[in-house]
Parts: structure tokens; sequence; C-alpha cells
């Protein structure tokens, strides 16, 4: 059997390969790039001093906000 | 440390550093070898070569359905215990869902232009399995719309259980309506009616893909974590003392 003979159809199926190829290396892309950019913006905050409660450890105060403006972070 | 402990999500971004070096090694090896079963697997008596589509059309099949079971469970979890990591990974899904929705949808048409002499029929599973598609582009949009994200994981949680009804309609479309798309042949009631040659592959395929996800939802959800706290930390420099009144000198 010869795995390369595709028959009359090999275009569907290249076709189809290529797409599920494209679609996963875009979202590899796209997750690997937010996440770069996530923690770009997280560094860029936390050099000018803005950091979790959690992540202070001087006796710096830091900012006090509502408890509604937290929300969906812990 | 308990399994719950790993629900906070400061705790959750350390054991995806951990585990996600190990699932990638493992879906590497997984498309190897299922690849390879793919590539040696025999033509079809009736399809020929194009029977190859299977390997990636029915794992992407699957996956459109277990990523939105999953969303559906963490919607249960924002509503019903209110944890931030459940909208988390509602939210990272999400995307992953509709990739795989579209690339099944895709290679069907693909596989159905050779097969059936068109690209696309109003036909149950391929008009419900349009609606998923749909219907994780609605919910992306949805978490875009709303700026509170605790208001928008409500209204997306909602929806999302809303549209569970949806997913036994895809399963089942075969057996309710008369439809062009074949009958389920792997899990049935009776066992599966695929050649071992092809269901080895088919199922290694679909384990792959399935480890695939879970590797890219892992990253997508600390992305998902990460941002959350850049728009904390925003807030909190916005609230900071002065912050007002230099902006408006």
């Amino acid at each position: 059997m010869n795995v390369l003979d595709l028959g009359a159809h090999a275009g569907f199926i290249i076709a189809s390969y290529a797409i599920f190829v494209l679609v996963v290396a875009g979202l590899i892309a796209w997750i690997w790039l937010d996440g770069i950019a996530q923690r770009r913006a997280l560094a860029a905050l936390e050099a000018r001093g803005i950091r979790r409660r959690s992540d202070v450890t001087t006796s710096e105060p830091v900012a006090k906000i509502e408890p509604g403006d937290v929300r969906g972070v812990r | 440390m308990a399994l719950v402990d790993f629900a906070n999500p400061t705790r959750f971004v350390a054991l995806t550093a951990r585990v996600t070096p190990w699932l990638i090694a493992l879906t590497i090896a997984l498309f190897a070898v299922g690849l390879y079963g793919t590539a040696l697997a025999p033509d079809d008596y009736q399809q020929g070569a194009t029977v190859k589509i299977m390997f990636i059309h029915v794992p992407c099949a699957w996956l459109s359905m277990f990523v939105y079971a999953t969303m559906a469970i963490s919607s249960l979890g924002t509503l019903v215990w209110r944890h931030p990591l459940a909208d988390v990974a509602a939210r990272a899904g999400a995307p992953l869902g509709a990739a795989f929705t579209f690339v099944c949808l895709a290679t069907g048409s693909l596989w159905g232009k050779p097969m059936w002499g068109t690209y696309w029929v109003w036909d149950a599973r391929l008009t419900s399995e349009l609606v998923l598609l749909i219907m994780y582009l609605g919910l992306i949009a949805l978490w875009q719309t709303i700026e509170d994200p605790l208001k928008a994981a409500r209204a997306v949680a909602v929806l999302t259980l809303v549209g569970v009804i949806n997913l036994p309609i895809i399963k089942f479309s075969v057996d309710w309506w008369n439809t062009l798309h074949q009958p389920a042949a792997v899990f049935r009631m009776d066992g599966p009616t695929i050649d071992p040659s092809m269901l080895w592959p088919l199922l290694v395929m679909a384990l792959a893909a399935t480890c695939l996800f879970l590797t890219l939802h892992l990253l997508a959800m600390r992305n998902e974590i990460l941002r959350r706290r850049v728009r904390t930390l925003r807030l909190m420099e916005a609230a900071r003392p002065g912050v007002g009144s230099e902006r408006s000198a």
C-alpha cells in the first residue's frame, strides 16, 4: 500500500489537513502572543509600584478601591 | 494539598507551569502515533482515500461538543458557587470550541463534496453543528460586550446552559431525522461498526486532539487569569490618591 497515493480526491484530503494545521497553529500563536502581552502589561504595572495586596511585602500602603472594582480575580 | 486548593487562581497558574510541558509532550507523541496509524489505515471500500479526512473531522466533531459540555459545567460553577476560576475556564474554552467546530464543519464540507456531490446541505446534523458554531461566537461576543466581568460571567453562564439543549440534538440528529450524514459508527449500543484497522488510529487521534485541547485550555486559562490581574491593577492605579487630580490639572 502506498501511503502517499491519495487517489483522485487528494486535493480535498490535503485541504482538510491544511485547515486543521492552520487553525491549530493560529490558536497556538494567539495563546502565545496573548501570554506575552499579559505578562508585559503586568510587569509594567508592577514596575510603577502597582501590586496586589497579596504581593505587597513592604509597609507601603496600597491604593484603596471598592470591592466591586476587583471582581473576577482572587 | 487537596484538589480543591488548585481552584485558587495563583496556585492554578503554578500548577499550569508544571503540567504544561508534560501535556505538550503527550500531545506530540499521541499525534505522531495517530498520524502514523492514519497513514497506514486502508482506504475505505466505498469512499477510497477520502476516509482519511475522518481522522481529523471526527475528533474535531467530538471536541466541539466536549468543549461546550465543559463550558456548561463551568457555567454551573459560576452560577452556583460564583467561583472566578469557573468563568475563567468557560471564557478560555469558547474560542477553542469555536475553532474545533469550524474545523469540523470545514473538513466535513470538504469530505462531503466528493462523497455527496455537494459541500453543504441543510441536513439536521450539519445545521445543528453550524448552530453550535454560532452559539460559540455569540458567547464570545457577549463576553466582549459586557465590561463588568461578574455581570458578563452570569449572563454568559445562563446562555451557555440554555445552549446545552443543542448537544443531544447534534448527537441524535442522525437518529431522529432522515439525514444525509451517516449515523454513529463508534459510540453505539452494539459496538463500533468501523474496522479495527481504522478504529485504533481514530481513537488515538481523538485522544491526541483532546490532549491538545487540554494543553491549549490550560494556557488560555492562565492568560485569562493574568488579564484579570492586569485589569484589577489598572483599576487600583486609577484609584490611587492624586491620580484623578493629576489628570485634571
